[in-house]
């Protein structure tokens, strides 16, 4: 079974030392995580983890079966990158200067659909939210001018489909 | 624990008082119906024991030698009585000693809740004395685990430490709680966990499911029935026994699920797995149907995935989702808890005699009476068999005994010659492997069930790891039986060596002690058999004997244990010698 990226998705309680249990069951399996997101989901008082990896199918069914198995976990889903839309998020911090001295770098901001966060004396600040190629690209494209800080966040993601979890949650809610 | 919210119960909150920290967990092991706990005093945990000892007329608490007996102690008693065993220790090293155990309870599905003390909360995160991260270090080997730093945590927390414990696939629970919590004043309130709403311990089984598992049954002409721990952990012996009964279909067991069917019954085919019986190996690979029944088909138990099972339908029978087609493809997969599954299934299986089938098993096992049994059981050779000693075992103790197993050649034999007529009768380190569990885990079996005979079968290794344990039954005299099968060696790992390391003894010939005199050391009675004259008188008088008795049985140095299946290879491929 050939392997690709799966995002999964888990819905669970807001504890102490589940992200702890979670990454457990990749290390146990010695799989790499690629990315990981911990946020609030559309439900009060349910956390979200949006974890990338890539595996076989075989693989990831098996580790969501056993994420799932966690007390505090509600439910948690793979999904393919066709089943998702999904994004991700990056800074650039940039040398101020070159905004002025190279006019290459004001292309580069507007063919990239980036939004200047800040800027200052000695530095401005880009963001720019897409796909993972995106970002390396405009990654690439100011390499050769130096880029003073750079980070990336994890792929946050929602499914095409409903997740099936919206039952059990709206449930919870009423509770 | 604000966000694990327990479902809403009806029920009327009792009224409450102002307590320790401390005194409320004694109050929440009483409430949880707990009278027995094992463990070791430190530092941390110094206020609960200083509950205890006022408490000692309602719960009675068994100083272990060491931290990793309480463990085996509790799991022994668990498994045995089927209730939740407790284990208690200080941070620190007391904690990571309970590791071993947790793991293997983990793995073995065994219901256990292990308390431990931890530094005070504002002392956490600095490297205090006896200060270890057992949360982090327990997380992988626990069901669930959680850290109390307030007072006013313990009730709730307690309450769904047993209903995690005990519900579903059980498992070992791991309470962390902060010494500052121990002394802090509560108003205590206990309720019964009745439910967490992000854990469906026992999914609702599905009539469709069960229907397209009776159907294959019923249309099968070689069904054979796989069955593991599930059974007994479900208690679903009856509906099992009713199921093969009704369908007349073979049924063999995995090494956690022995006992669940008495040893007798003529469809009880044997074992399964790499040291079992001829026949249930290499007729998982003819049989048409496959019926997985509360077991997780485990490496030892398949041999190769790919040559395991292919030509047939598999129907497996689990609680635990997550088992599901883990390791074998299920064609149909029957979730829930045994009992109430196969209570359904029944109504809708045929009356069936699969006779020609069920002989090949009978023929199967005369191949194996002849190459491997007979001479096991009767040898002719001079030295002493491991095989003839559980023989006269069974013969003393009428079938009726409690077997703790350790962890080697003398538990695979043990488990394939030990004849059972009581389920939960089988009690060994199955998945973990834990050599040094049998002598802490015979002491809980003894507890647990004080009116079975209960005897432990330990190898010289296994015994030598948790030895100091003889202390618990010197002090208390608890009358179990220990049964040292001394050949002198690892045996196991020096069988590998033999058969697949061209016989490089790497570490595996001891030098032993005089095992006698240390259990006399104890104040145990002690006998040494090494001639073949002795052995029944002796295993006789240790049955008929209401003390604590250790006997020592000199077997031959370098037997091996077979059938065999080599590690990777198919169950078709089971060698008899």
């Amino acid at each position: 079974m050939k392997k690709q990226w799966f995002t999964i998705s888990v819905y669970s309680e807001n504890n102490v030392g589940l992200l702890n249990r979670i990454s457990g069951i990749f290390l146990k399996r010695h799989i790499n995580i690629e990315s990981l997101n911990v946020s609030k989901s559309e439900i009060d008082n349910v956390s979200k983890f949006t974890i990338v990896v890539n595996t076989t199918e075989d693989w990831v069914r098996n580790i969501v079966g056993q994420i799932e198995k966690q007390i505090e976990v509600i439910k948690a889903f793979y999904h393919t990158d066709d089943e998702t839309i999904y994004q991700e998020s990056a800074l650039f911090k940039i040398a101020s200067n070159l905004l002025f001295d190279e006019r290459q770098i004001q292309n580069i901001i507007k063919d990239s659909n980036s939004q200047i966060v800040t800027v200052a004396r000695d530095f401005f600040v880009l963001a720019k939210s897409g796909r993972r190629s995106e970002i390396d690209e405009m990654h690439e494209q100011f390499k050769p001018f130096g880029i003073m800080q750079f980070v990336r966040s994890g792929r946050i993601a929602v499914t095409k489909d409903e997740m099936k979890i919206s039952a059990i949650l709206k449930e919870f809610q009423n509770s | 624990m604000e966000t694990l919210k327990e479902k809403k119960t009806e029920a009327k909150k009792p009224t409450s008082k102002k307590i320790s920290g401390a005194e409320a967990i004694i109050h929440c092991l009483l409430a949880e119906g707990v009278d027995l706990i094992y463990g070791y005093p430190g530092g941390a945990i110094m206020p609960v024991y200083d509950e205890l000892y006022k408490f000692q007329d309602k719960l009675t608490h068994i100083l272990t030698r060491h931290e990793q007996g309480a463990t085996h102690a509790a799991q022994g008693y668990a498994r045995v009585s089927g209730r939740v065993g407790v284990a208690i220790a200080t941070s620190g090293p007391g904690a990571t000693n309970l590791v071993t155990g947790l793991a293997d309870a983990q793995i073995d599905s065994t219901p256990m809740v292990c308390i431990t003390g931890q530094v005070p909360r504002h002392l956490l995160g600095s490297d205090a004395f006896q200060e270890t991260d057992i949360i982090g270090i327990s997380t992988p080997v626990t069901k669930w685990n959680h850290q109390i730093t307030k007072a006013s945590e313990i009730p709730e927390v307690m309450a769904k430490a047993f209903y995690i414990a005990k519900s579903g696939r059980p498992g070992p629970v791991l309470i962390d709680i902060t010494k500052n919590a121990q002394f802090d004043e509560l108003d205590f309130v206990y309720e019964k966990c009745t439910g967490v709403r992000s854990y469906n311990p026992v999914p609702k089984p599905d009539m469709k499911a069960i229907e397209a598992a009776a159907e294959l049954i019923n249309i099968a002409k070689k069904p054979y029935i796989v069955w593991g721990q599930g059974i007994i952990l479900g208690q679903a012996e009856k509906e099992l026994t009713a199921l093969i009964e009704k369908a007349g279909i073979p049924a063999a067991w995995t090494i956690m699920g022995e006992s669940a069917i008495p040893t007798s019954h003529p469809l009880n085919v044997g074992m399964v797995g790499m040291h079992g019986n001829y026949g249930p190996n290499v007729l998982t690979n003819e049989c048409d149907l496959l019926l997985a029944i509360g077991m997780r088909f485990d490496d030892r138990v398949t041999g190769s995935l790919d040559t395991y099972a292919k030509q047939a339908k598999v129907v497996h029978f689990e609680i635990d989702p997550a088992e599901i087609n883990k390791n074998v493809t299920a064609d149909v997969a029957v979730l829930g808890d045994s009992k109430e599954t196969l209570a359904l299934l029944l109504p809708l299986i045929n009356e069936n005699n699969h006779e020609a089938w069920h002989n090949e098993f009978k023929k199967k096992y005369q191949i194996e009476f002849d190459q491997v049994i007979k001479n096991d059981i009767h040898p002719t050779k001079e030295g002493l068999t491991m095989g003839e000693v559980i023989e006269e075992i069974n013969i003393a103790s009428k079938n009726k005994a409690v077997i703790v197993t350790d962890v080697g050649q003398h538990q695979m034999v043990a488990c394939r010659y030990a004849k059972f007529e009581d389920s939960k009768s089988n009690i060994t380190s199955g998945g973990l492997g834990t050599m040094g569990f049998a002598l802490p885990a015979a002491i809980g079996a003894k507890m647990g069930a004080m009116d079975r005979e209960v005897v432990a079968i330990i190898g010289d290794g296994g015994y030598q790891m948790t030895i100091q344990e003889l202390g618990v039954i010197f002090q208390h005299q608890v009358p179990v039986k220990i049964v040292v099968l001394n050949n002198d060696h690892l045996g196991m790992v020096r069988q590998w060596q033999e058969l697949f390391f061209e016989r490089r003894y790497a570490s595996t010939v001891m030098t032993n002690p005089d095992f006698v005199k240390i259990a006399e050391g104890y104040h145990i009675e002690a006998k040494r058999v090494s001639e073949r004259k002795d052995l029944k008188a002796t295993i006789q008088e240790m049955i008929a004997s209401d003390k604590p008795y250790f006997l020592e049985v000199k077997v031959e140095k370098e037997d091996n244990v077979f059938p065999m299946i080599p590690s990777g290879a198919s169950v078709s491929d089971i060698r008899l010698k």
